[in-house]
């Protein structure tokens, strides 16, 4: 008999621990409330208005924004948009305006907000909405592919991997986290007057290959943000930092371009 | 942002103050009694809240303007930057207290 057939046939053995009652294995400890989800919808089919809708329900002490939109949607109004992948805070889809903040539904607890008011969801400002939600991603990788966010190298391809020390690794670590999730571009003031500022996305992914130094594009990727609509139009109103559901220091990363600039010294 | 906001707003604020006093200073050059009969018109607490708000204005530009300058060419400013917005604040606070003691005393103290 092979491992493999053991691993497959075998009975898993019987816990040897007797849980007490009192501590039990059910779910229901975990507190929950009720609440009220504010979505702001919009279906062009219907009306080229956006309007103000209610959901109420009850959630658990578990639950995530995402959760709540979830269950409006599976029990009680199927129509309901809005993007989602992973809904682990890794892939970007859902970040969407909570109370007032761009979030990701996915990574923001209903019990850490206030649950005796709505709970108001938007789309992300400044990229046009498509339907409820959802909003047109478009203008937003357009800037992104214009930094040209892939390694460039002019010398010989080496037989094994490009080394790099730790240092140098460290220098764009932060900017490395980027999920393109659109938080922070969506919060910058910069972008919703007209949306032709590369946003702070871009900058943050352009950041990423110009501080590596396995990458030879650097100058070429300042003479892009080296624009009337690139790094200059940044105010440092520190919103994108704060917007940032990895916590890349947005501004920080916008600054050290900027200096790359006036200095031409990566 | 609304370090942003306010910065903008002062700054606007300024900039209309700049306006009306190249103005009226210019006019000493077409007639100084004119001048002086607009200088006059300035003396009276209206005017003299709106001489309050205008350096409260200022004082906030300048700092804050500071903070920008630091937030741009000092390599940990983008780090410091809430640290240093509480430090405009605070100064703001201490320039102005005694500023307005003097200033609104003269005001309506009445002479």
């Amino acid at each position: 008999m092979s491992p493999i057939e053991t691993a497959e046939t075998a009975p898993e053995p019987a816990s040897k621990i007797d849980l007490p009652a009192h501590l039990g294995g059910g779910g229901g400890e975990i507190p929950s409330f009720d609440i009220t989800l504010r979505v702001r919808r919009f279906d062009p089919e219907t009306s080229a208005e956006s309007t103000w809708e209610d959901f109420a329900m009850t959630m658990y002490g578990t639950d995530r924004v995402l959760d709540a939109l979830h269950k409006v949607k599976w029990e009680q109004d199927g129509s309901l948009s809005f993007r989602r992948s992973c809904a682990h805070g890794v892939c970007g889809s859902d970040a969407m305006r909570i109370n007032g903040r761009n979030r990701l539904a996915c990574k923001t607890l209903l019990k850490d907000l206030d649950t005796s008011k709505p709970i108001t969801v938007e789309p992300i400002k400044g990229l046009p909405v498509e339907k409820d939600l959802i909003v047109d991603m478009e203008p937003f990788f357009q800037s992104y592919r214009e930094i040209m966010p892939f390694l460039i190298n002019t010398g010989h391809e080496p037989a094994k991997e490009r080394l790099q020390s730790a240092e140098e690794r460290e220098r764009f670590d932060d900017t490395t986290k980027c999920i393109l999730c659109a938080a922070c571009t969506s919060s910058c003031p910069v972008f919703w007057t007209d949306g032709q500022y590369f946003g702070p996305a871009a900058i943050v992914n352009a950041h990423r290959f110009i501080f590596d130094s396995r990458d030879d594009a650097g100058d070429l990727r300042l003479e892009i943000l080296n624009d009337k609509e690139g790094v200059w139009r940044c105010r440092t109103t520190f919103n994108c930092s704060e917007a940032c559901p990895r916590g890349i220091q947005v501004t920080q990363a916008i600054a050290e371009v900027k200096q790359a600039i006036l200095s031409r010294k990566i | 942002m609304w370090s942003w906001v306010g910065h903008r707003i002062t700054g606007v604020v300024i900039f209309v103050f700049l306006l009306v006093h190249v103005l009226d200073t210019s006019l000493v050059r077409v007639s100084p009694e004119a001048y002086t009969a607009v200088i006059g018109a300035y003396k009276n607490p209206i005017m003299g809240l709106g001489e309050a708000a205008l350096v409260a204005a200022i004082v906030f530009h300048a700092f804050n303007g500071l903070r920008i300058i630091l937030i741009d060419f000092w390599k940990k400013g983008p780090k410091y930057q809430r640290h240093m917005l509480w430090s405009v604040l605070i100064l703001w606070v201490v320039v102005m207290v005694p500023f307005l003691i003097r200033h609104l005393s003269i005001v309506f103290g009445g002479h």
